[in-house]
């Protein structure tokens, strides 16, 4: 299956990384190539095969509901790029156009 | 011999016996990284203020602690207080973690000294450290050569006795494939082996931090104080772990060790081909039964290995937003702010696997790209069971090739990606793996790859250390000892 620009462009934007005309057509040879490897993987038979997410089992594991000291906020906020008082200041959410 | 050059259990064996301090190892390591780091560059971060000042404070400690004294480096992928954690990356430039990894608090509470942080592809995507955003590492045996990857600063280290041990992580091959580059040894252990607390995540399902040291020993003291459950991990298994050491001399007699023959196809270069068949001829000698295997759902495991572990990373790495921590770039909306940090502070690596995962786990692909990959990591799992029915352990190459010039695969990733295709199967089916010197071809390292069932780090070791013996190979120093 052949990758265009375009879902390429898509999957930038769904990666949240700006990229440049330029950038799109050298990653979509890349990716590519690298799909058409990965389509060996139609070579095998896999009816009926199970998927594997992790070898090991895994399961929810519970801890007693006890409150413990915890990291604390000049420390959970020592690394902030922009701080304002106790938190993560960041440019306006809301009111944006989800142009591409 | 200086000190730099002697093995962690050497220099116990000294200072348990009074006749050197810890402020004297420390003396002869930087003394040595003073030498080397100019060409060898095996270090985002030298700790040299903190290390002098913790052997200072060992001086009187108890020598008796497993790793008393001894210098290691960490990878840059692992928190530790009072330093960067960068990740070899732009985007974590500047990150100082408020806690450590739980891997760093065990080998400060077992008495190392850290000495540095090392040099690593970016977010440990690479095979041949190029991509750390900082600089390039090069090969203590051929400095026009890579050190390999992605922890190729840690192996390195080792390599040039800028530490007696370190730390690296393994996603597919990271701890292996550069300790074969640099002819030191390297084990990936078992998933969930070891705490991955602390370690900036990749491919959670596939990451796995352990051990480089110059010989099969030293590897399993660094096991010891490294290995263990961990509250702070769920994935870490809930068990005693057992003495890796006290396993070391069992010998190879009796073992069965199958010869995976699907890794010894034409990929694999004839110098690295004779040395581990030489190798194998080692084993025999030490009393061992060698079998040949036939595993053809291991070619599969690269492709299937550029679906999943990109398809994690893309979620694991979402967190680099520019929000929390690291660098941001500033935009007037927050999404333009998301995709201008990222465009600004990843690697072209980074950002090529990011979008595959994306793309593979994507409405409509995922069934054909990400689902299909993980039915055969089911197949490979298997297989390997199969192989674990008639044999104790398996041998392979660890790597293809032994160490590649520098700039020769950049441009090529499919190119880079086939230097892991030897160890990236271990990965998905979660096993232990190492890598141990097996001799050098045209005056560079090759690995052995030895691969364990689960849990099976103690006959890895043993068989590892009956190596050693038998070939008289242990303990490599480029430019100084070469067998």
């Amino acid at each position: 299956m052949k990758l265009t620009r375009e879902e390429v462009r898509e999957v930038a934007y769904l990666s949240r990384i700006e990229m440049t005309d330029d950038e799109l057509d050298r990653m979509t040879g890349q990716l590519g190539a690298i799909l058409d490897y990965a389509d060996m993987l139609n070579e095998l038979d896999l009816e009926g095969v199970e998927p594997t997410s992790h070898v090991i089992p895994m399961k929810n594991v519970m801890r007693e509901d006890v409150v413990k000291e915890s990291c604390g906020v000049e420390k959970a906020l020592m690394n902030a790029p922009d701080r304002f008082g106790d938190f993560f200041r960041v440019p306006k959410v809301i009111d944006e156009g989800e142009g591409h | 011999m200086e000190l730099c050059t002697k093995t962690a259990s050497e220099l116990i064996g000294m200072l348990r016996a009074g006749e050197i301090d810890p402020i004297d190892i420390v003396d002869s390591t930087f003394k040595r990284i003073n030498e080397k780091e100019p060409d060898v560059k095996a270090f985002i971060a030298v700790l040299e203020e903190s290390a002098r000042k913790r052997a200072e404070e060992l001086k009187d400690a108890d020598r008796s602690l497993p790793l008393y004294g001894i210098p290691v480096a960490v990878k840059d992928n692992m928190c530790m207080r009072g330093a960067q954690t960068t990740c070899g990356s732009k985007i974590l430039t500047p990150y100082e973690p408020p806690y450590d990894a739980t891997v760093v608090e065990k080998l400060k509470a077992a008495g190392a000294v850290i000495v540095g942080k090392t040099n690593m592809d970016e977010f440990a995507m690479g095979s041949s450290c190029e991509w750390s955003a900082h600089h390039p590492t090069r090969n203590p045996w051929d400095l026009e050569r890579a050190p390999g990857g992605s922890s190729g600063g840690s192996a390195a280290a080792v390599a040039a006795c800028e530490c007696a041990m370190s730390l690296g992580s393994d996603t597919g091959g990271s701890i292996r494939q550069p300790a074969s580059l640099c002819g030191v040894v390297g084990m990936k252990p078992t998933y969930g082996a070891v705490s991955r607390y602390g370690l900036v995540a990749f491919a959670s399902s596939l990451d796995q931090i352990g051990p480089f040291a110059r010989d099969v020993r030293d590897c399993a003291m660094l096991l010891d104080v490294i290995c263990g459950h961990d509250p702070k991990d769920s994935t870490s298994i809930d068990r005693e772990p057992p003495d890796h050491v006290a396993a070391l001399d069992a010998g190879a007699a009796g073992m069965t060790i199958g010869m995976i023959k699907d890794l010894f196809g034409d990929g694999v270069e004839p110098g690295v081909r004779e040395r581990v068949s030489a190798a194998a001829e080692v084993f025999e000698k030490m009393g061992a039964k060698i079998k040949e295997i036939e595993m053809p759902i291991v070619k599969y495991a690269l492709p299937a290995y550029y679906l999943i572990a990109p398809a994690e990373a893309s979620s694991n790495l979402a967190r680099y937003d520019g929000v929390q921590y690291g660098m941001r770039e500033n935009a007037d909306d927050i999404v333009s702010m998301f995709r201008k940090t990222r465009r600004a502070g990843f690697g072209a690596e980074v950002k090529r696997r990011i979008m595959l995962g994306t793309y593979a786990l994507s409405a409509g692909y995922y069934d054909a790209y990400y689902l299909r990959a993980l039915k055969v990591r089911t197949l490979i799992v298997k297989e390997f069971e199969k192989a674990f029915a008639e044999c104790d352990i398996l041998m392979s190459p660890t790597s293809p090739a032994t160490a590649f010039k520098l700039n020769e695969k950049i441009d090529d990733p499919l190119a880079m990606y086939m230097m892991d295709i030897c160890t990236i199967p271990v990965n998905l089916a979660g096993l232990p793996g190492m890598s141990i010197p097996c001799g050098l071809s045209d005056g560079l390292p090759v690995g052995l790859q030895l691969i364990g069932p689960t849990l099976g780090e103690q006959a890895l070791l043993r068989a590892a250390r009956a190596f050693e013996i038998g070939s008289g190979i242990c303990g490599m120093i480029p430019g100084e000892k070469t067998d």
